[in-house]
């Protein structure tokens, strides 16, 4: 009896769509996030995230629609982000059925942000996502995307933003994102162990192994992936099945 | 069926709703005594702050109606706060005053794991259980909380093990208490509800 390792696919949309690219840029379509959401939960997700990469006013009501649309279609958590910069706007996220929220770009410009929404909805409800970029021997928080580099060192904004409320930290490694090269280990083992909230690992996926990895060496709680789910290189059972026979902790749904 | 959901705020609800209405149920809404007065079946959800939950509750005049419609056997199902409000009190918010329908008090997890105990887990049944009928012991149930019920008494139906061991399903006549999120929880969590909702 102990706590499963859990597989997160992540649907990046345009508000509308599902889309991917490599590195944050040059999206294309991936998919309906609504069709991919039913399919997700089908296979044994343990959770969904889904974001709004645009994140723009102007999208606003059509991020909520498919924020309650993808809801409906789930018996698993959804996390939902993208353009969360305040109390009212993370409102609209849970009332439309999400479970948490993930805020990076608007809690790195007013960290209050996260005390804010901790204490509205609890600390399981705030995800602090973080995209980091290895500068020399440590590394730096980017914003906005990944395209705006901060003069934030990682670990240390982890940290604060677990003593803030966060519950739950969401890290991307830029450096490996896109790249199906694995993920970030050593960034992964160093937030893990810096923070005492549950760490999702993000950002390079491709084969069992390097989920096996990050959860063993890289003491992830949770992985997440995006393309490879969403193109079928690799089914959520077969993942889950190869990390229950390598002495990893997963659910599998009969 | 009569099934009616205390809406006094929480972040859960569409969700228990959704769960609820999947199962064919036609759950109510209700943030008003006199929803209470009427209900057969009612679901007290609840995740966040256990201050927020008691607070609401008194601040909208729930508490008596609930306590009320408890004690003429109406059937209740508290979730994750909602179970937890069942206590006497939460080192939480030591200063608020749960419905003390149960004996204990609620505690922090130890901060020898990470919290939240966040994602899914097994339970260990501790005796024969009317929610947990027909569902396999190797099943996983979704948890996202730091404060958890005590590891034993007479209302415990199964328990779970993160850093200590808690009741994570509780049945006492018409109480009923989960820590644990049915309505997030798939296959497993669906048939618990449903076995609620078919209480006798």
């Amino acid at each position: 009896m102990s706590l499963a390792h859990r597989i997160i696919p992540c649907l990046d949309t345009d508000g509308v769509r599902v889309v991917k690219g490599v590195h944050f840029e040059g999206l294309r379509d991936a998919g309906d996030p609504v069709e991919l959401a039913a399919r997700y939960n089908a296979e044994g997700a343990d959770e969904l995230v889904v974001l709004d990469i645009a994140a723009s006013r102007d999208n606003r009501p059509t991020f909520i629609q498919t924020i309650s649309r993808v809801a409906e279609t789930l018996s698993i958590p959804l996390a939902a982000g993208g353009g969360i910069r305040s109390l009212e706007d993370a409102r609209a996220v849970i009332r439309a059925g999400a479970d948490k929220i993930t805020v990076n770009t608007s809690a790195v410009e007013r960290p209050e942000l996260i005390s804010e929404l901790s204490r509205e909805f609890g600390a399981q409800a705030v995800v602090l996502a973080i995209d980091a970029k290895r500068h020399d021997s440590r590394w730096l928080v980017h914003a906005r995307g990944g395209r705006e580099a901060t003069e934030l060192e990682a670990i240390a904004w982890a940290r604060r933003g677990v003593g803030l409320g966060a519950g739950e930290i969401l890290l991307t490694s830029m450096d490996k994102d896109g790249t199906q090269s694995g993920f970030d280990v050593e960034l992964t083992a160093a937030i893990s162990q810096a923070v005492t909230v549950p760490v999702i690992a993000s950002g390079g996926a491709k084969i069992p192994a390097h989920f096996l990895e990050v959860f063993t060496t890289g003491a992830a709680d949770a992985a997440l992936a995006a393309s490879i789910f969403h193109d079928c290189v690799q089914s959520i059972r077969a993942l889950k099945e190869f990390l229950e026979q390598n002495g990893v902790k997963v659910r599998l749904p009969c | 069926m009569n099934i009616t959901i205390l809406d006094y705020g929480a972040g859960n609800v569409t969700s228990v709703e959704r769960a609820l209405r999947r199962l064919g149920a036609a759950p109510a809404r209700t943030n008003q005594a006199d929803g209470i007065a009427s209900a057969e079946r009612i679901v007290l959800p609840g995740v966040g702050h256990y201050a927020a939950l008691i607070t609401a509750l008194d601040g909208q005049g729930l508490r008596r109606p609930l306590l009320d419609a408890i004690a003429r056997g109406a059937k209740f199902l508290g979730i994750c706060l909602g179970l937890q409000a069942l206590y006497a009190s939460s080192e939480e918010a030591p200063e608020l005053t749960g419905l003390g329908l149960l004996q204990g008090k609620v505690s922090q997890l130890p901060d020898t794991v990470k919290l939240p105990h966040m994602g899914w887990n097994q339970l260990d049944r501790a005796r024969g259980s009317r929610l947990l009928a027909g569902v396999s012991p190797d099943d996983y149930f979704y948890f996202a909380h730091s404060y958890a019920a005590p590891s034993s008494g007479a209302e415990a139906a199964a328990l779970c093990g993160y850093g200590r061991e808690f009741i994570a399903v509780l049945e006492r006549d018409n109480i009923f208490g989960v820590q644990f999120h049915p309505e997030k929880s798939g296959a497993p969590g669906a048939k618990l509800l449903e076995n609620f909702l078919r209480l006798a």
